[in-house]
């Protein structure tokens, strides 16, 4: 298995494969930042969890596209925007999103299974939803991604001020004016939209790795907002540009190599957190004395 | 400025056929220090809701600083009940500061000279200059209440409303964080409606008493309220008030229990 692993790389006109996946890697960069900047708040609000329901149900709207023959990129997309507007409107009642996504993931991957099952295409176009494609993309499929990514992000740091205001104190946020359900409401779209771009890098099973992971290891080490931010989005863009320079060389897929980088990366500042959290109770414990 | 800073006029509020209270008539005057008191459930915290324009009266009129009560009014001040907040909230304790002066703010998050001046300004009026850079997550609940407090200062308010803001804090944090809300009420002229279980903390600075249980209320002067028959008749169940050195224990088997001090 090592070997079969070792013989699938190959450096050999490695700037000229570089070329042909140039659009990956531009769009990998860009959806990285967006994951950067919207995985601080998946974090903040616990929400790692609909982030996989988000991706799955996705799945499901882009097998039942493929089934119907339309377009599949569109498909998991509506799917993904419907399924965070569903879970937001349901979770804004008891505030238990966990629990809603816990409910409605199985359904959306039964759907999804049935719509695969009644397509008579060819299996590679199953499999591709799952694992990501992003190698495959095109011109048009790179700006479309890029656009909406970029879209996003800007939304996000438009209502940076009233969405942190209520994803750390909703009860004083709603008390100062904020219309914490209606951004509740917007988040869950905005993330919607974002695992739907992220599903065509890595995939519906391994979004995780490019908007909650980064983030997950950035505030482990940092506090102060611009750091995390800066850091998250470093993070994400090195795991799937690096990801997919390493992936290119050979015939493994890319999706291994974004979720070990992304994971490596966490480790290290798990670590490193753990270090300054012992070296900062110290400093506390001598000031008290 | 001869507007009160509170005035309610016969409000209620009622879910479907229960009613929580009814017949809230009561004007604050600037300056004046309110205690709301009562047991569990009573509907201490709903009375701060209709405050803050988020619980419509079923009934009568609310109004803050001679206009109708708003949502999100800045010449509001709230100071939430403590809650600890998560030890990797990506925030400094500055930055939770400028959350109450610029959170409701859209646009970009950017925190101009002027706000961080008055930033500072707040920071030393709690007391938290000293650990300003600090993240929140890693202060203890005294320390992020003070933020709380800062926060609530940050308009200027000529209202301000606590919901147990001493909950869960040590004796020193308590009198530090009362003494705060003391100093807007007399220094500013802000009126404070003090949501609380346990009067005694700040029974030297309460000009009136508000008292709910069993969906009837009684306004007065501590004197006036804190007594074993009115209490009785509130309950409509024999509770006792006994003072003690300058405190006082409720006892009955329908209030909340014995209070201490």
């Amino acid at each position: 298995m090592i070997e079969r692993f070792a013989s699938s790389f190959s450096t050999e006109n490695y700037w000229d494969l570089f070329q042909l996946v140039q659009n990956s890697v531009l769009t990998a960069a860009v959806l990285g930042l967006m994951g950067g900047i919207i995985g601080v708040f998946i974090n903040l609000r616990r929400a790692g969890l609909v982030v996989h329901g988000i991706a799955e149900i996705s799945f499901a709207g882009a097998a039942l596209f493929l089934l119907m023959g339309l377009d599949v990129v569109l498909g998991s997309a509506l799917g993904a925007v419907a399924a965070a507007a569903l879970i937001g409107v349901l979770s804004i009642r008891d505030r238990e999103v966990s629990a809603v996504t816990a409910v409605l993931m199985p359904f959306g991957m039964g759907l999804g299974i049935l719509f695969l099952y009644l397509y008579q295409g060819r299996t590679a176009n199953q499999f591709g939803l799952l694992t990501g494609q992003i190698v495959g993309v095109d011109d048009i499929q790179t700006r479309t991604l890029i656009s909406v990514a970029v879209l996003i992000s800007v939304i996000i740091i438009v209502i940076w001020r009233p969405l942190m205001f209520s994803s750390v104190d909703p009860q004083l946020a709603a008390a100062r004016g904020v219309h914490v359900n209606l951004l509740t409401i917007v988040f869950m779209v905005l993330l919607g939209g974002a695992v739907a771009m992220s599903v065509q890098v890595v995939g519906a099973l391994l979004v995780l790795a490019l908007l909650v992971v980064p983030s997950a290891a950035a505030l482990k080490v940092a506090r102060r907002p611009l750091v995390v931010v800066l850091l998250s989005c470093g993070f994400a863009l090195f795991s799937a540009v690096a990801g997919i320079m390493i992936a290119i060389m050979g015939t493994v897929p890319i999706s291994p190599y974004i979720t070990t980088i992304s994971f490596l990366i966490y480790v290290v500042c798990l670590l490193v957190g753990r270090r300054q959290r012992a070296r900062y109770s110290a400093v506390t414990a001598e000031a008290m004395n | 400025m001869t507007d009160p800073a509170l005035q309610l006029e016969g409000a209620a509020v009622r879910f479907g056929a229960r009613t929580l209270w009814s017949d809230v008539s009561i004007s604050l005057e600037r300056g004046e220090f309110l205690a709301v008191l009562g047991p569990n459930g009573a509907g201490k915290s709903t009375f701060l809701k209709v405050l803050l324009g988020l619980q419509r009266l079923s009934a009568g009129t609310a109004q803050v600083l001679g206009k109708p009560v708003r949502r999100g009014s800045h010449r509001v001040g709230y100071i939430p009940q403590h809650h600890q907040l998560e030890l990797e909230t990506p925030l400094r304790a500055r930055d939770l500061v400028a959350l109450g002066l610029e959170g409701h703010k859209y646009g970009l998050p950017w925190v101009s000279h002027k706000a961080r001046a008055r930033i500072d300004d707040l920071l030393d009026q709690v007391g938290a200059r000293d650990y300003a850079q600090r993240p929140v997550g890693v202060l203890s609940g005294g320390e992020q209440q003070r933020l709380r407090a800062a926060q609530a200062l940050a308009g200027n308010p000529g209202l301000l409303l606590c919901d147990e803001p001493l909950h869960s804090l040590d004796l020193n944090h308590q009198r530090a964080i009362t003494e705060l809300i003391r100093r807007q009420a007399v220094d500013r002229g802000a009126a404070v409606v003090f949501v609380t279980h346990e009067i005694n903390p700040v029974i030297e600075h309460v000009d009136r008493v508000l008292y709910f249980a069993r969906g009837a209320h009684r306004v007065g002067t501590v004197q006036e309220v804190m007594r074993s028959e009115v209490l009785s008749e509130l309950y409509q169940s024999p509770v006792e008030v006994i003072e003690h050195k300058g405190r006082l224990v409720v006892m009955g088997e329908h209030s909340e229990g014995t209070h201490h001090d």
